[in-house]
């Protein structure tokens, strides 16, 4: 490969002076125009038909315009399966769903009559966790799963409560335990957590009498909201214009469509005017997706060398209320099964349930977390049985060039073993140092390995216009929500035109004006919008050679073009500067050539398949991305709480389009992590969310945060733009496993669930004490 | 109709007077009658620091002050603190470092890490950590927020 100027360089972020001068315009900080407040009436009970609901002395509350209720507004939405009503309409299923909506000229007014709804309601029995959920005699939750939309790779139970049923068969399971010398079993639960990116979701809605409804919100995905919204309401895709802003943090939470749609038939009532919704923090950890808890049980052959022969893996989660999006967490979550090593025989059930707890969906890992949770502490229990170093059992088994997926899909470009060993290597692995009077300390390990879930016909695409001074506009439809893509579409931008990326602007997606992009989701922005970007720019590049070769009347393949000019590598003397080939007449007769340069790129992954419905084999994955997390911890048996000592991560980013960014991200989904491993779980009691708030919900702060060491490994992805591969998720999964196989080193004590918070601990090593082990 | 007060402030160097509801916060004012939007809210109970102000070079939880409490005093806030076009120290540090992924905590975490920086011009890590604590980022910035205010100390 020719050396690279621009990819791999740390340039400051495009969005940097805004972002530090406050002038970074998120979706609040707009001035839209005349505007009507929106407040929702929640449910406040978890499962119940409604009976009535009256809104009459709201509607005669001073300053109220409208209110909705779900009965004036049953369309439905989803992304895979549609389940989902914006209000309840004839029944809630979960605490705090929407029941009806107010719209007032003041945020105040909208408060004061959502207060003065009445609503009657009629409980049901309810169920609070899947394993309950998924019994014949269950109560059911969904009574017409059986008429959903759904797209045709998921497979629901109508009549259960099981909206998908991922089943994977690999190779002979019956034959992998037979081989094997040992058979260990174990049983794990991962516990809801919430994204809580600082900004929450915020929406606001505009009808204009000509039928065009125009659309802000703090979506990852404009282009999914146009698409639901569009089904969803019968409204032609040119009539709908979605603008995005910059997004105060997603993780996976402003994924999909969620709040958008909720204040149209207000919007229609009122048009001209702008109907806004802001959730406060309190709606947003309840009202928005969850990460789905996951009861799992693991039951893994393995011989006395350590080699795993087979691996069942059977996976309960709790859907929530609604999974129209959830349901292809639990398939990739399938498809995936095995981690990052080579298992040969695997039989997998994953179960998506729908349960009466708040909506569960997308989360940073989507899935992988949870599931591969499952599989770095049952590589660990399987050390500890044979009595063999973790780290070699991860490496005997460990993914390596051309090893198979629980799926059979062929791994390519990785070096597993590498991402193993580096964060080995920084936390001295094998030399165990001993901890002070009362404390005792141990070193654990994790891998890790994602693939974009995406559905294989998610697209990107990507338009460059070449200004006649030779600047250039890129216009794509991802969005920014510090995962740093405006700048590295740039750099890929920068790269492929040979301009220099101070020479390129780029802004935020608006549905009206920039070309498609599926949805900023998955890790897959660099790789597939970059690839589109890339594809464009040569477009582009191509076109001015064209056009340079008929204004200079030079053959295409004598001209280069340094950035400035395009020039005759035979003859320097001719010469062409953009502007000349912008305007692009001839010089001696000015009979025009050919327009302004628009340069085009579009992108469909080519390398992936469906899933054989029994077997779930096929190619899933559009590319793998592996690393690695190493933790020394050190833990206080008088109290419990854990100290990280040590927090090595490691990931292939194939190629670092900007290595600051890059390390950056790492560290943000390191912190993620371990926030996750040592404090996040959301509370339920009896479906009522009970830790709401910073204060009972707490999240890593700066003064609990240990220093990290970060590794980005190169090897690069072939087909991805300059060997690039998305790497934003990624950092996060292995870090609760690690630490908890540290505890355990430390400890001599198995953990199957997270968060490790000093009660659990405290409890664990007293149980211990008390069982005289 | 809510109850006004009028009030007398300086804001980012300039006096103002102006008309506050009573009952209002501070943030909320900022916001929707100032139209400096680079205050945020991330919580609105004082649990996340994305809504630091500076009021009298300290920094405060905009939206647990009320904006009748402006009255007679000094507030600056991320709009105000870049002079001439030209960026403070722990902005450009920021960028340089960095320190912010979707930019949201970001004005309260400058601000914040602005006032620390006045009062300890050579902060320890533990003095960061303390200061900076009530400060959320969930993108998890920290270790760039740390390298970005130790390589603004000094002045
Ligand atoms: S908005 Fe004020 S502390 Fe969170
Ligand atoms: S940069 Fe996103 S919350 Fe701090």
């Amino acid at each position: 490969m020719a050396e690279l100027k621009t990819v791999g360089t740390s340039i400051p972020r495009k969005d940097a002076i805004e972002k530090v001068t406050g002038l970074a315009e998120f979706i609040e900080d707009r001035y839209m125009g005349p505007m009507l407040y929106a407040k929702m009436k929640k449910s406040t009970v978890a499962h119940a038909k409604i009976k009535n609901i009256d809104a009459s002395r709201a509607l005669e509350h001073p300053g109220v315009k409208a209110v909705l209720t779900g009965k004036d507004y049953p369309n439905m939405i989803g992304l895979y399966l549609i389940d989902r009503t914006f209000l309840a309409v004839d029944k809630v299923r979960f605490w705090g769903e929407p029941v009806a909506v107010v719209a007032a000229v003041t945020e105040e007014a909208a408060a004061e009559a959502v207060e003065l709804i009445e609503v009657e309601y009629e409980e049901l029995p309810a169920v609070f966790d899947p394993r309950e959920g998924i019994k014949p005699d269950a109560p059911i939750i969904h009574e017409n799963l059986a008429d959903y939309e759904i797209v045709p790779i998921f497979y629901p139970k109508p009549g259960t409560n099981i909206a998908n049923h991922f089943k994977l068969r690999k190779g002979d399971i019956d034959r992998g335990f037979e081989e094997a010398d040992m058979i260990i079993e174990r049983d794990y639960y991962v516990p809801q957590m919430q994204h809580v990116p600082i900004e929450t979701h915020k929406a606001a809605v505009q009808w204009s009498p000509d039928g065009k409804l125009t659309v802000w919100s703090t979506a990852q995905s404009p282009n999914v909201v146009r698409q639901l919204l569009s089904k969803s309401l019968d409204i032609p895709m040119h009539k709908i214009r979605v603008i995005s802003s910059y997004i105060g943090g997603g993780f996976g939470c402003k994924a999909g469509a969620s709040i958008e749609g909720l204040l149209v038939p207000i919007a229609q009532k009122y048009p001209g005017h702008i109907i806004r919704i802001v959730f406060s923090r309190e709606e947003d950890m309840q009202g928005t997706f969850t990460r789905q808890a996951l009861y799992s049980k693991l039951k893994t052959g393995v011989r006395k060398d350590g080699r795993i022969t087979a691996l069942q893996y059977e996976m309960i989660w709790d859907g929530g209320a609604y999974t129209e999006y959830g349901v292809n967490i639990v398939r990739a979550a399938g498809y995936s099964s095995t981690g990052a090593y080579d298992i040969p025989n695997v039989k997998t059930d994953s179960y998506c349930v729908y349960t009466n707890n708040s909506i569960g969906g997308p989360v940073r890992g989507f899935g992988m977390c949870e599931m591969q949770w499952g599989i770095e502490r049952q590589l660990e229990a399987i050390a500890r049985e044979l009595d063999m170093d973790p780290l070699e059992v991860r490496k005997l088994n460990g993914m390596k060039e051309g090893s198979t997926t629980a799926a059979g899909q062929v791994v390519h470009d990785l070096d597993y073993d590498q991402c193993l060993q580096v964060v080995a290597d920084k936390i001295s692995w094998g030399k165990k140092e001993s901890g002070s009077e009362g404390k005792f300390r141990g070193k654990g390990i994790a891998g890790l390995v994602k693939c974009p879930a995406q559905p294989s016909n998610a697209a990107s695409s990507a338009i460059i216009r070449i200004n006649e001074d030779g600047t250039a506009h890129v216009m794509i439809g991802a969005t920014e929500m510090g995962q740093g893509m405006l700048t590295a579409i740039s750099q890929i931008a920068s790269e492929a035109l040979n301009i220099p990326v101070d020479k390129i602007d780029i802004k935020v997606p608006d549905t009206d004006f920039t070309p498609y992009e599926w949805q900023s989701v998955g890790s897959r922005i660099t790789y597939t919008c970059g690839t589109s970007v890339k594809r464009a720019a040569e477009d582009a590049l191509g076109q001015i050679y064209c056009v340079a070769a008929d204004l200079l009347e030079t053959p295409q393949e004598d001209l280069s073009f340094d950035g400035k000019k395009i020039f005759s590598t035979k003859d320097p003397e001719i010469k062409a500067t953009i502007r000349e080939v912008a305007d692009s007449c001839k010089k001696c007769t000015g009979e025009g050539i050919a327009g302004p340069i628009i340069g085009r790129g579009s992108y469909v992954p080519t390398n992936m398949t469906n899933l054989d419905p029994e077997t779930g084999q096929g190619n899933p994955g559009l590319f793998y991305c592996f690393g690695a997390t190493g933790v020394e911890v050190e833990v206080d048996s008088e109290t419990g709480v854990i100290t990280v000592l040590q927090l090595a991560s490691s990931i292939d980013a194939g190629k670092a389009v900007n290595p600051q960014l890059c390390e950056a991200q790492l560290h943000g989904g390191t912190i993620m992590g371990l926030s996750t491993a040592l404090y996040e779980e959301v509370r339920f009691d009896k479906g009522i969310m009970l830790n709401r708030n910073f204060t009972d919900y707490k999240i890593a702060s700066i003064d609990n945060t240990p220093h990290i060491d970060s590794f980005i490994l190169e090897t690069p992805e072939t087909k991805g733009p300059y060997g690039a591969r998305g790497i934003g998720e990624q950092p996060m999964i292995g870090v609760a496993p690690a630490i908890a196989n540290a505890v355990c080193n430390a400890l001599d004590i198995e953990f199957n669930t997270f968060p490790l918070t000093p009660e659990r601990v405290w409890q664990a090593i007293k149980d211990k004490k008390n069982s005289g082990a | 109709m809510s109850e006004k007060i009028t009030i007398n402030f300086t804001v980012n160097g300039e006096k103002e007077q102006r008309e506050a509801v009573v009952g209002h916060t501070l943030l909320r004012f900022i916001r929707n009658e100032l139209h400096l939007t680079g205050v945020k809210e991330g919580c609105g109970i004082g649990e996340c620091g994305a809504c630091v102000v500076l009021l009298d070079g300290k920094p405060v939880n905009s939206c647990l002050v009320l904006a009748v409490e402006l009255d007679g005093r000094e507030l600056v806030t991320i709009e105000g603190l870049s002079k001439n076009g030209e960026l403070d120290r722990v902005q450009q540090a920021f960028i340089d470092h960095a320190a912010f992924q979707c930019g949201y905590c970001t004005p309260g975490m400058i601000l914040s890490a602005r006032a620390l920086l006045d009062r300890k011009p050579n902060p320890t890590d533990a003095d960061i950590d303390e200061a900076l604590s009530g400060n959320l980022c969930r993108c998890g910035a920290y270790q760039e927020i740390r390298g970005a205010i130790k390589a603004s100390s000094g002045k």
